[in-house]
């Protein structure tokens, strides 16, 4: 019964988003207030009943209820819990209907926290949101349906894919699909203004912050899942530009785009077509990238199915979206006012060039990513691009953009001095210098390029804390008044200094494990010891061990760095009974200076195993830059300033002011 | 400066990064496109020693061979009327057995040996490549359904 009631559920929410999608834009024409209220109350009934419909999902996974076709495909009654929930996104279908859920979420939330938006504005963003829903809620109802009977149910069900069982990846989708979604609402909110007619300050002021909490997810969600493929895969290697990671990696270039022009539309009323457009390629990016990676277009764990009616109702939806939009844009854009002009040197010349680097960048991604398909569609024959294509063209075009990143922030609006911005770098530049010595140093030599690399990140970093100390007078002024100043500076400020100083740190951590990563594989007998970069690994044998719903082999390695014990690691190989599917489990200690990473391999039936030792320095920093990025958004997104800018806002902070008084 | 100089300035840097990311594209192509050959387009086609590509094709039974150090490994890759002899060191991908759909990258050396340096780690044991599968229903080997999987 409960199968069916969320197949209820699904076909009301369906009802609720098409009469949401029609009714507010009649109103926000006709200037009609209660069709255009009718699109706050349809939101909150479309998010109750796809509510409904995720939880009748879940609760068939949590049950085992084998006659539904999807659990029965993709679940077991000897799963762990954890993962008997995440296996309801774990296949296509599910993944489709958190999607929809989560759009859902976003809509309601416009609706619920967009109180003192316009209420043309909101009718008309509500609707352009609903649109959305229609086109995934029909998609899901008609190819994907989750709740699809087994006339003969099955005894048991055939499990999840191993590689997904694990709490990385438990994770990692409802993240990347917050940030996917996310951006939803900056394409609502830009084709409502191109449908209105007018973009300005308060425009940018609500889009920012929906915008930035899709940016937070995504970047979240992008560094979970390379996070996973380190330490689940076994290869020790965190981004393999593989056509699925690229996918996502898209929609955060151009998203962080949006987020640096957005701050120009808001604080100087220019740039406005450019962010719009933004916004529309942003989110066309993530449908491509949903679709392109759901549709099994391309090929790879991540795809779950093949299947050409689906393929085409995909192709459909894409075109009328993106093309739409585009259309749209095209008609609508000429006729916005643009704004505030500047020179080339300003922080506006800044931003704008920090725009046209990520794009290129993402343009390059988009190429490597998508030519292996047009090239088949053409007859070309198959190809495949790997990392050396993203070396000699994603990297030389981010190049010159890291070493921009710190100069920019300190440019002025309107016009700067870019000699006295220089001059006040100097100290950043001289230690940014000295640093690239020291690596050069310490690595002895080694990569040149890496060392350059090195050199560039620190500049990047240092510049960053530079700005940062200038702003709080560090040095200047008493500690006691810099700590003053430090905690008055805006969120967003601090967010800033955060993100720019986390992507330098991940910088770093990527350009180290990549030059100076040591690898080595051999066979080895109990008691034999390997030795790798200086440190000893000593193979203490293996024995079994049983989980849940798989077997393994676990072995131990002792770990010592000149007879000094420093841990001990013990690597599986697991077999997952029921898809009878071997998996690696990697054992990995980790240090602030790299990590220890043990991978245990096959019998040679001679009395040896196969072990494959990584050494890995300072990979953890990766992922430690990329919190410090996921940080400074928040800090950013707590930013009081972002939530003011209407009449109704300014008594209340008028009164907040009052009492912090 | 005024409003048209800017716009030219912004279509002047815009256009410069365009041209340098397209001759950056482009050179790139040139070395890093790694084609997709099956074991008869090997022989019937001619192909650089030394270029780098990628050989798909089924492992072959009872072709599977450990060397003395417990680490080189040899077997072929066969399309069902070829078949051609790969050399491959390091540790298998877990899902590796003949008879198996895999694809190796790597380049041929003088002998008409495939020397691969990485055997395509597959996630999934129903999985075939589409690559293999179109290989093989070129040579009439394909005996699976028609969306690529093979068992289920």
């Amino acid at each position: 019964m409960i199968a069916e009631l969320g197949q209820f559920a699904l076909i009301m929410a369906l009802l609720a988003a098409i009469s949401q999608s029609i009714l507010p834009l009649i109103g926000a024409e006709r200037l009609d207030s209660r069709l255009m209220a009718f699109g706050s109350h349809a939101s909150l009934v479309q998010l109750l009943f796809v509510i409904l419909a995720f939880g009748c999902l879940t609760q068939a996974y949590i049950v085992s209820d084998f006659t539904l076709l999807n659990v029965a495909e993709n679940s077991h009654s000897t799963k762990p819990l954890l993962y008997k929930i995440s296996g309801v996104w774990g296949n296509h279908e599910g993944s489709m209907l958190l999607w929809v859920l989560i759009l859902a979420v976003f809509g309601a939330a416009v609706a619920a926290f967009g109180r003192n938006l316009p209420v043309t504005l909101k009718a008309r963003v509500l609707a352009i949101q609903a649109m959305i829903g229609v086109g995934f809620l029909t998609f899901l109802i008609f190819t994907s349906n989750p709740f699809t009977r087994l006339l003969v149910p099955p005894e048991n069900g055939q499990d999840l894919n191993p590689l997904l069982q694990d709490p990385g990846l438990a994770f990692h989708p409802p993240m990347l699909y917050v940030g996917y979604v996310g951006f939803s609402v900056a394409f609502s909110f830009a084709i409502a203004a191109l449908i209105e007619g007018k973009v300005d300050a308060a425009w940018a002021r609500w889009v920012r912050p929906w915008t930035l909490t899709a940016w937070i997810f995504l970047t979240g969600g992008i560094a979970l899942g390379s996070w996973w493929a380190y330490y689940e895969l076994g290869w020790g290697g965190w981004w393999f530009w593989d056509p699925v990671e690229n996918v996502s990696f898209m929609p955060w270039l151009m998203g962080t785009a949006l987020l640096h022009s957005a701050v120009v539309v808001e604080k100087r009323n220019s740039l406005k077509v450019w962010t719009i457009l933004l916004a529309i390629l942003t989110f066309s990016l993530s449908l491509i990238g949903t679709f392109i990676v759901r549709s099994g277009l391309l090929t790879s764990v991540h795809a779950f199915a093949v299947n050409p009616e689906r393929g085409i109702f995909i192709l459909i939806l894409l075109a009328i979206a993106i093309g739409g939009s585009l259309t749209l844009f095209a008609i609508k854009a000429p006729a916005l006012k643009s704004g505030g002009i500047f020179s080339p040197i300003s922080r506006e010349g800044g931003l704008l060039l920090n725009n046209l680097l990520l794009s290129t960048a993402c343009a390059t991604v988009f190429l490597g990513t998508l030519y292996p398909l047009f090239m088949e569609a053409l007859g070309g024959g198959r190809v495949s691009i790997g990392p050396p294509f993203y070396n000699k063209t994603f990297i030389p075009v981010m190049v010159p953009l890291f070493f921009l990143v710190c100069i920019g922030a300190y440019l002025p609006w309107k016009r700067a001095d870019l000699v006295g911005v220089l001059k006040r770098l100097k100290y950043a530049g001289l230690a940014a210098l000295l640093a690239l010595l020291i690596a050069w140093y310490i690595s002895d030599g080694g990569p040149l390029l890496a060392i350059l690399g090195l050199g560039m990140a620190a500049w990047m970093l240092l510049g960053t804390l530079s700005e940062w100390a200038d702003r709080i007078k560090l040095f200047r002024v008493p500690l006691a008044k810099s700590w003053q100043r430090a905690k008055n500076l805006p969120g967003s400020s601090w967010g800033m200094t955060l993100a720019h100083g986390g992507l330098a740190i991940a910088i770093i951590g990527m350009i180290s494990t990549t030059a100076w990563k040591v690898e080595d594989v051999a066979v080895l007998k109990p008691g034999e010891t390997i030795s790798v970069a200086g440190t000893d690994y000593r193979f203490d044998g293996v024995r079994e061990i049983t989980g849940p719903n798989y077997s393994a082999v676990e072995a131990t390695f002792n770990v010592s760095q000149d007879g000094e014990y420093m841990t001990t690691l013990k690597p599986e190989k697991r077999l997952y009974t029921v898809k009878r599917m071997p998996t690696t489990e990697a054992a990995i200690y980790s240090t602030f200076i790299g990590d220890y990473y043990a991978v245990i391999g096959d019998q040679d039936g001679k009395g040896g195993w196969t072990v494959r030792i990584y050494r890995e320095p300072l990979v953890t920093w990766i992922w430690f830059g990329c919190t410090l990025m996921v940080f400074g958004g928040l800090l950013s997104l707590a930013d009081r300033r972002l939530r003011v800018g209407a009449p109704a806002e300014k008594r209340k902070k008028k009164k907040v002011r009052e009492a912090e008084v | 400066m005024t409003r048209k100089s800017r716009r030219m300035y912004i279509i002047v840097v815009a256009f410069a990064l365009l041209a340098s990311a397209t001759a950056l594209v482009l050179t790139a192509f040139e070395d890093n496109l790694v084609y997709f050959y099956s074991p008869t387009d090997l022989k019937t086609k001619q192909v650089t020693v030394g270029r780098s590509l990628r050989l798909g094709g089924l492992v072959e039974e009872g072709t599977f061979v450990k060397l003395e150090d417990g680490l080189s490994i040899r077997f072929s890759i066969t399309d069902g009327a070829e078949s051609v002899p790969v050399s491959y060191k390091g540790i298998l991908p877990d899902l590796f057995r003949e008879g198996q759909g895999v694809i190796t990258e790597g380049s041929l050396n003088e002998k008409g040996d495939f020397i691969a340096h990485e055997v395509l780690a597959k996630h999934d044991e129903n999985y075939m490549p589409a690559e293999v599968i179109e290989a093989l229903k070129a040579t009439g080997e394909w005996r699976g359904d028609e969306e690529g999987q093979t068992t289920k």
